[in-house]
């Protein structure tokens, strides 16, 4: 189990993180390996909070609980930062990712001055810029990726463009937007 | 050649029947196994198998339904859990006692109430004495290869038995890992065709299904169903061996896990079968001797082989994720109890109920029963037989 490694995501229902970690599990079983996706259910509404989780590794994977120490956490939304403890058991040596547009200070004080690395990335803009809508989920993908370095870019690229191929089947017209969302983000995603 | 794949344990589930393609689906859909009938009707839609699909209108019918086919000589199945279940009770019984070899995908679910809809195992407990084989299974792997042996089990003439395959829900159900798939032709090979030598729309021999049984005869009849259960473990055993020949996957009636050389072990079943494993091995990283024995086949229980498996350890610790309510522990911890008492195996045991509702069982939780057992080995004492693990206290 050396090189497993455990994601947390934090999202509202209808933001896609569930869909995103269930991507993330695609992607990294793409290149070969172990993988879990698993949503935490719950009272399954719009806007609620909610939680998902990756595990990721070269071995057979057999825990199944849910994940108190992951190595990186991925923040869908910013309003959560202040009712979830999105920090909580998060390892000092691994990163938080955050779709925010929020300053560096206020980060860091509502992250109880976590002591790891805090990546940030607007994927409003993105999702905005590239599709014309808001869906976080894709930019975030593509940010703990590029954070993470599970796979290479390229790798990840040329995966998810064969994934949207075959998800978007009837609709060809969102794959650029989706592709360009996700250059767009493994570019934009920055340390703080 | 397998497939490596990546799915779910209900698409895992689902994507064995479409493998089946049995002649009958009925079902009704309830949280978590709705995704398979769900993906089963998309399979239906599309032509992938030609299955007649009934969508009844409760679990009742489902399973009436599937008595129906059965009988009639079709091959049938169904998926379902926990209330579910509950609903299907009255016609589960006579699915058994009609010797009607249907095979059903449960779910593992919480039963109602107050309403939960995550695991435990107490829709499973409930019919365990129903007289339908049941097969856990830790993973979506398992759920697969389980349902794929079901029908030569259940089908087997000396059998003639429903079976029902368990993971659990969410859990398993929900969670998207890896699998090895075998191939469309090589299942209808290896499960093969039904040929049910008496069937209801056999002109040739009229016959009455489910007619009144009274003193006479109804003794008999419940015997026959027991010693077709004993029957079912070498059918068990030897259509997992020709699995394994066919798959390489090794399947028993439960999995021993650093069990042989170990001073004390675990006994559950399901995915936190999988938790264990996980500590076992942290465990014997530091010299400690722990290990694992995983039941696959709850009924028939494997009685004489689990007390032959465990009759050298210190101490032993049985999980169960349902709460007989009874004041003295729950079901699985009762058949290990009586299969090491009546094989004279003297071994300290103790019960944790745990999991309940969907609580959370983690590798701290599992670390801490085999903490306590290291202790019942020095001591060989156990002062409560009766306990719960991830209860929180301050509530009670």
């Amino acid at each position: 189990m050396s090189d497993l490694i455990e994601i947390r995501w934090h999202g509202r229902g209808g933001q896609g993180a569930k869909t995103a970690s269930l991507l993330l599990a695609d992607a990294a079983f793409n290149t070969g390996k172990y993988i879990q996706g698993f949503p935490e259910y719950g009272p399954e509404r719009m806007g609620a909070p909610i939680t998902a989780y990756n595990r990721i590794s070269s071995d057979p994977i057999t825990v199944h609980s849910n994940i108190y120490e992951p190595d990186y956490v991925v923040v869908v939304d910013d309003t959560l930062l202040e009712s979830v403890n999105v920090t909580s058991g998060l390892k000092p040596s691994g990163a938080i990712v955050i779709n925010t547009t929020k300053s560096a200070d206020y980060l860091k004080s509502v992250l109880n001055d976590y002591s790891g690395d805090i990546y940030t990335i607007d994927a409003r803009k993105i999702s905005m810029e590239a599709l014309g809508r808001y869906f976080p989920n894709t930019p975030m993908l593509a940010a703990i990726v590029k954070v993470s370095h599970i796979m290479s870019d390229e790798d990840f690229l040329n995966d998810m463009k064969d994934s949207f191929k075959h998800k978007f089947a009837k609709k060809p017209e969102v794959i650029d937007g989706n592709m360009k969302a996700i250059e767009m983000a493994l570019n934009e995603v920055k340390k703080i | 050649m397998s497939i490596r794949e990546r799915l779910s344990g209900n698409e895992a589930a689902a994507t064995a029947m479409k493998q089946i393609n049995p002649d009958v689906v009925a079902a009704f859909p309830i949280t978590p196994s709705t995704e398979i009938p769900q993906y089963f009707s998309t399979f239906v839609a599309n032509g992938n198998v030609d299955t007649e699909f009934v969508a009844v209108e409760s679990e009742h019918s489902a399973m009436s339904a599937c008595i129906g086919a059965e009988a009639a000589g079709a091959r049938a199945m169904t998926a379902t859990s926990a209330n579910g279940l509950s609903l299907m009770w009255e016609m589960i019984y006579i699915a058994s006692s009609l010797r009607l070899p249907i095979v059903l995908s449960l779910v593992n679910r919480a039963v109602s109430g107050p309403l939960n809809i995550h695991c435990d195992h107490s829709d499973a407990m409930g019919v365990r004495d129903s007289g339908w084989i049941m097969l856990f299974s830790e993973n979506n792997q398992e759920a697969y290869d389980n349902l794929l042996m079901a029908h030569r089990i259940a089908e087997n003439e000396n059998v003639l038995l429903p079976l029902m395959v368990c993971q659990d829900g969410f859990i398993t159900s929900h969670s998207i890992e890896n699998i090895e798939l075998e191939e469309d032709d090589k299942v209808k090979k290896f499960v093969g065709e039904y040929h049910p030598n008496h069937y209801l729309l056999n002109d040739k021999e009229p016959m009455a299904i489910g007619p009144l049984d009274l003193q006479a005869y109804l003794f008999e009849h419940k015997a026959q169903q027991a010693n077709a259960m004993k029957a079912a473990k070498d059918v068990i055993l030897q259509v997992s061996k020709d699995f394994e020949s066919w798959t390489g996957r090794h399947y028993g009636l439960f999995e021993e896990y650093m069990l042989d050389d170990c001073d004390f072990a675990i006994v559950c079943m399901n995915s936190t079968a999988g938790t264990a494993k996980a500590v076992v091995n942290d465990l014997r990283a530091k010299g400690i001797k722990a290990g694992l024995l995983k039941i696959r086949v709850y009924r028939p229980f494997p009685a004489e082989e689990v007390a032959e498996a465990l009759s050298n350890l210190k101490a032993v610790a049985v999980l169960d994720r349902a709460d007989s309510l009874n004041g003295m522990g729950g079901a699985l911890f009762e058949d290990v109890v009586s299969s090491m008492y009546v094989a004279g195996k003297q071994v300290p045991i103790v019960n944790y109920v745990y999991g309940i509702g969907g609580r959370d069982t983690t590798c701290n939780d599992i670390e801490s029963v085999y903490n306590d057992l290291s202790e019942i080995a020095q001591s060989g004492k156990v002062d409560n037989p009766y306990r719960y693990l991830g209860l929180r206290k301050g509530d009670m």
